[in-house]
């Protein structure tokens, strides 16, 4: 056990658990946090990423230790942004969502790199989508959409 | 401007796309018990003892000698326990479940409970043969004495996962009132139910089965669900708490059901004018160690043997063969993804032998309006498969890129596979089995509510249906209301399956919402129950296999370019181009999805993804291990279709979900054998078998 201290969606919090304890079940289990979703539990399909000081990673693999002094953001709060609108529209436009369990994984994925990189190419956002699994789109909705929320939110990022 | 102008917004994306969309994992309940499943670590033999580890207080060890009435879990053919009974017939069949409140104790338990076997010799290749269906048309032994000549090829299919996101799991609770109620991952809530009604030997009342949202399902959450449920139910029994049980990726890789490997050994016979006159097809299916829905998937593979052609003289034969693995079941394409890789294969491998053009060839054999079908029924409705070969081949440019790819030393090469599906449940299934029923409801305040057991696990039926209904009642979309699947509340419209959403259900809430506006009264609470009628030319002899094998068909064309890398033997996608005729599109966004989603996931299966047994257990246990297609993987994609409406589908619509799928694997096969020049049998045609073929392989 011990006391960990992190800055969780703009808040700064606490929590006292095993420092190995996966960041995914800290904040599914502890913060009731369920936008994260966990597909594999082995960094293979990115349905659990947060970000992570901005950049997105696997909440799966993260141990708690390695959070303590950093700022993480899930789902949850990046949901309330225009960013999220501008991809939402985009998403909802190109039909980028269908069982959907992959989409919150893949919205932050596409924050991550369109706050990056704003005006990525489709070689650039197919590499930075690609750590993201999805089993029902096929990709080309998707890869679209995040091509579109970047000419469409022009400035937010 | 939108893209698909036409759509209309999807009901549950806002929930999905901000993470607010509840599935089996998110639900948490009071006093929540977990479950964990103990497996057999041998592919065979007798259960001499267990030894179950001292119970901490409040864990509990439910195993067959728990089951209440039925130690079965009810499928088509019910031959799978629900719990081992003195015996175990694959690694990973279940033993037996912990359950208890914390996962970590629960891991110990399985680790430390002691398990002796007395080992049989397991099987594992095609010996023993536990289904057999076959059925001919013409005369074939009468055409093999005219014959001139004689085609012979065999070709191989291996397992596919299904691989959706969510992993497989359920969550028991109880209700406001006290009822045992299911929810989690799943395809059809009513096979839950009667699974679990069966186990525990409940009655109608005594169970619910409530569907939240569903991360893909792909058919592997078509029949497994069933099982899981009647574990928990079995546990719940001694427990009266909630319980959830939530696989881990290796569990749901390595104990989950899969497609069906097969081996399709093809006879073609030739007459002097280089006409097919015949065909033989022998096709053997792994069913693994239980039959569970195995003959229907046979049925459709065998079916589908000669896919969109028409042969005078057929001789088609199957057999489901037990071996002692995981039991193999539903995925999108149900049997025919097999069969029809075999038949696209091998009417090219005709074509070069008998040295005619292969694409004038198949142009010879297209089935037409009013054609015989394999199984001696009819085509009965409009078929445009040359407008859709036209149109692929315009939007692919397909004629100047195989000539070029043909020549020596090119690395490039196109394959274009033609295909077929059946919508549906096989013959009249629909009018005497699932006996769909929907329901379309209004209150007082004239708000329309619709009912409806199909399952929205990505394809959007909750939109579309919801969209029939709304259309037929000359009402904007969000004035009406769809919720999820609830057995207390749903009538049974059937299993989520066999692309019959549409095409039945569908056509149902059409039918429903028009009867619904013909008697509307403003501010009366009405209803109207809508049970299937289904057309009465369809006749269909199970036995024998003759007459209608399904209501209607839906129709592809897949082009896919590839390259080749002679160093790595690798391939990489370079185009892929698609044309469908589903009917009429109910929703043009959705389609175009299903169409995108489905063609690369038969794709896939054609060359990527690869998953071994090796001694009854399976090599590739992780996403990382079993590769399917990422961004990187997917070259651009271009889907058409062709407008061709069906009377019988809501507002002309047919099937399509698993239409998508089936033509992937011909045309990647066909795209890789056109730029090695030597022909492919097996898939997946993975870098291993390439580098094999290029050494051995058939010109
Ligand atoms: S759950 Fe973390 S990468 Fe799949
Ligand atoms: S939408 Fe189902 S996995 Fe991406």
């Amino acid at each position: 056990m011990a006391k960990i201290k992190f800055n969780l969606n703009h808040k700064d919090v606490e929590v006292e658990l095993d420092p190995s304890t996966r960041l995914i079940d800290v904040l599914r289990e502890h913060f009731g946090l369920k936008g994260v979703k966990e597909g594999c539990g082995e960094g293979s399909c990115g349905a659990c990423v947060v970000l992570l000081d901005g950049y997105s990673v696997n909440s799966c693999l993260l141990p708690l230790a390695n959070v303590e002094g950093h700022e993480v953001i899930t789902i949850e709060e990046f949901s309330k942004t225009k960013r999220f609108e501008v991809l939402k529209e985009a998403f909802a436009d190109e039909g980028a969502t269908q069982c959907g369990f992959c989409s919150p994984g893949m919205i932050i994925a596409g924050e991550s790199l369109l706050s990056h990189n704003p005006h990525p190419t489709e070689e650039e956002a197919r590499e930075a989508l690609s750590g993201n699994l999805c089993r029902c789109t096929g990709y080309q909705s998707i890869v679209h959409a995040v091509l579109e929320a970047s000419k469409k939110g022009e400035g937010l990022w | 401007m939108s893209k698909y102008p036409t759509s209309v917004k999807k009901v549950d994306f806002p929930e999905k796309i901000s993470g607010k969309a509840k599935y089996a994992d998110d639900f948490v309940f009071p006093d929540m018990q977990y479950a964990k499943t103990v497996r057999s670590t041998i592919p065979c033999g007798k259960i001499k003892k267990i030894t179950v580890p001292k119970l901490p207080d409040g864990y509990y060890w439910i195993s067959a000698k728990d089951i209440v009435k039925e130690n079965v879990v009810n499928i088509i053919f019910s031959d799978w326990p629900v719990f081992a009974d003195g015996r175990v017939n694959y690694c990973g069949e279940a033993i037996g479940i912990f359950v208890g409140e914390d996962k970590a104790i629960l891991d110990k338990l399985c680790e430390e409970i002691k398990v002796e076997y007395e080992p049989e010799t397991p099987i594992y290749d095609f010996s023993e043969a536990y289904i057999s269906k076959g059925y001919k048309k013409g005369d074939y032994e009468a055409a093999k004495k005219k014959a001139k000549q004689v085609v012979r090829r065999t070709y191989q299919t291996g397992y596919q996962e299904q691989a959706y996101i969510e992993p497989q799991g359920l969550v028991l609770y109880y209700d406001e009132s006290g009822k045992m109620t299911i929810t989690g991952s799943m395809q059809c809530p009513f096979y839950v139910k009667r699974a679990v009604m069966r186990t525990l030997g409940l009655k109608d009342d005594e169970v619910r089965v409530i569907q939240p949202a569903v991360g893909g399902a792909f058919g592997g959450k078509e029949h497994y669900p069933s099982l899981i449920g009647a574990q928990l139910a079995t546990a719940s029994y001694k427990i009266h708490k909630p319980i959830k049980m939530v696989f881990e990726r290796y569990e749901d890789i390595a104990y989950s059901t899969k497609r069906h490997p097969s081996k399709t050994e093809m006879e073609a016979l030739i007459d002097e004018n280089k006409n097919i006159i015949g065909i033989k097809s022998k096709v053997s299916l792994n069913g693994g160690a239980y039959k569970g829905c195995s003959g229907v998937v046979l049925s459709r593979a065998l079916i589908a043997a000669t896919n969109a052609y028409v042969i005078p003289n057929l001789d088609i034969s199957g057999d489901v063969y037990r071996t002692n693995t995981v039991p193999t079941a539903a995925f999108r394409g149900f049997g025919s993804p097999q069969t029809i890789f075999a038949m696209e294969m091998f009417i090219h491998h005709i074509a070069k032998e008998i040295g005619v053009d292969p694409l004038e060839l198949r142009m010879k054999y297209l089935a037409k309006q009013g054609d015989i079908t394999a199984n001696s029924g009819k085509f009965h409705d409009p078929i445009v498969l040359d407008k859709l070969f036209e149109k692929a081949m315009e939007m692919s440019d397909y004629k100047r890129k195989i000539a070029e790819y043909s020549k020596p030393g090119s690395l490039r090469g196109i394959g274009m596979s033609c295909f077929l599906h059946g919508c549906g449940f096989t013959g009249s299934g629909e009018s005497d089995i699932i006996h769909a029923k929907v329901k379309v409801s209004k209150d007082e305040n004239d708000h329309v509510t619709c009912y409806a057991s199909s399952v929205d696990m990505g394809q959007g039926c909750r939109t579309t249906l919801k969209h029939i209904v709304a259309k037929n009642l000359g009402l904007p979309d969000d004035e009406v209301e769809m919720d999820y699947p609830d057995t207390d509340k749903t009538p049974d419209s059937g299993p989520t399956a066999a692309s019959r959403t549409i095409i039945i259900v569908g056509f149902l809430m059409e039918k429903a919402a028009k009867n619904l506006k013909k008697i509307w009264k403003k501010g009366v609470a009405q209803e109207i129950i809508e049970p299937y009628v289904g057309p009465s030319y369809i006749h269909w002899d199970e036995e024998t296999m003759q007459g209608d094998a399904y209501p209607s068909y839906s129709w592809g064309v897949n082009v896919v370019e590839v390259e080749f890398s002679p160093v790595t033997f690798e391939i990489t996608l370079k185009g892929v181009w698609s044309v469908y005729d589903v009917g009429r599109v109910v929703d043009e966004r959705i389609a175009v999805g299903q169409a995108d989603g489905g063609v690369l996931q038969g794709i896939g299966y054609g060359f990527m993804e690869n998953e071994t047994c090796v001694d009854g257990k399976f090599k590739q246990r992780s996403l990382s291990d079993y590769i399917i297609p990422t961004t990187m993987d997917v070259p651009h994609m271009e889907t058409a279709f062709i407008d061709n409406p069906f009377i019988y589908g809501a507002d002309g619509a047919k099937g399509m979900g698993e239409l998508t799928l089936v033509g992937g694997a011909p045309a990647v096969a066909l795209a890789i054998e056109n730029a090695i020049g030597k022909e492919i049998h097996k898939i997946p045609a993975t870098p291993e078998y390439i580098m094999e073929v290029l050494k051995d392989g058939k010109n």
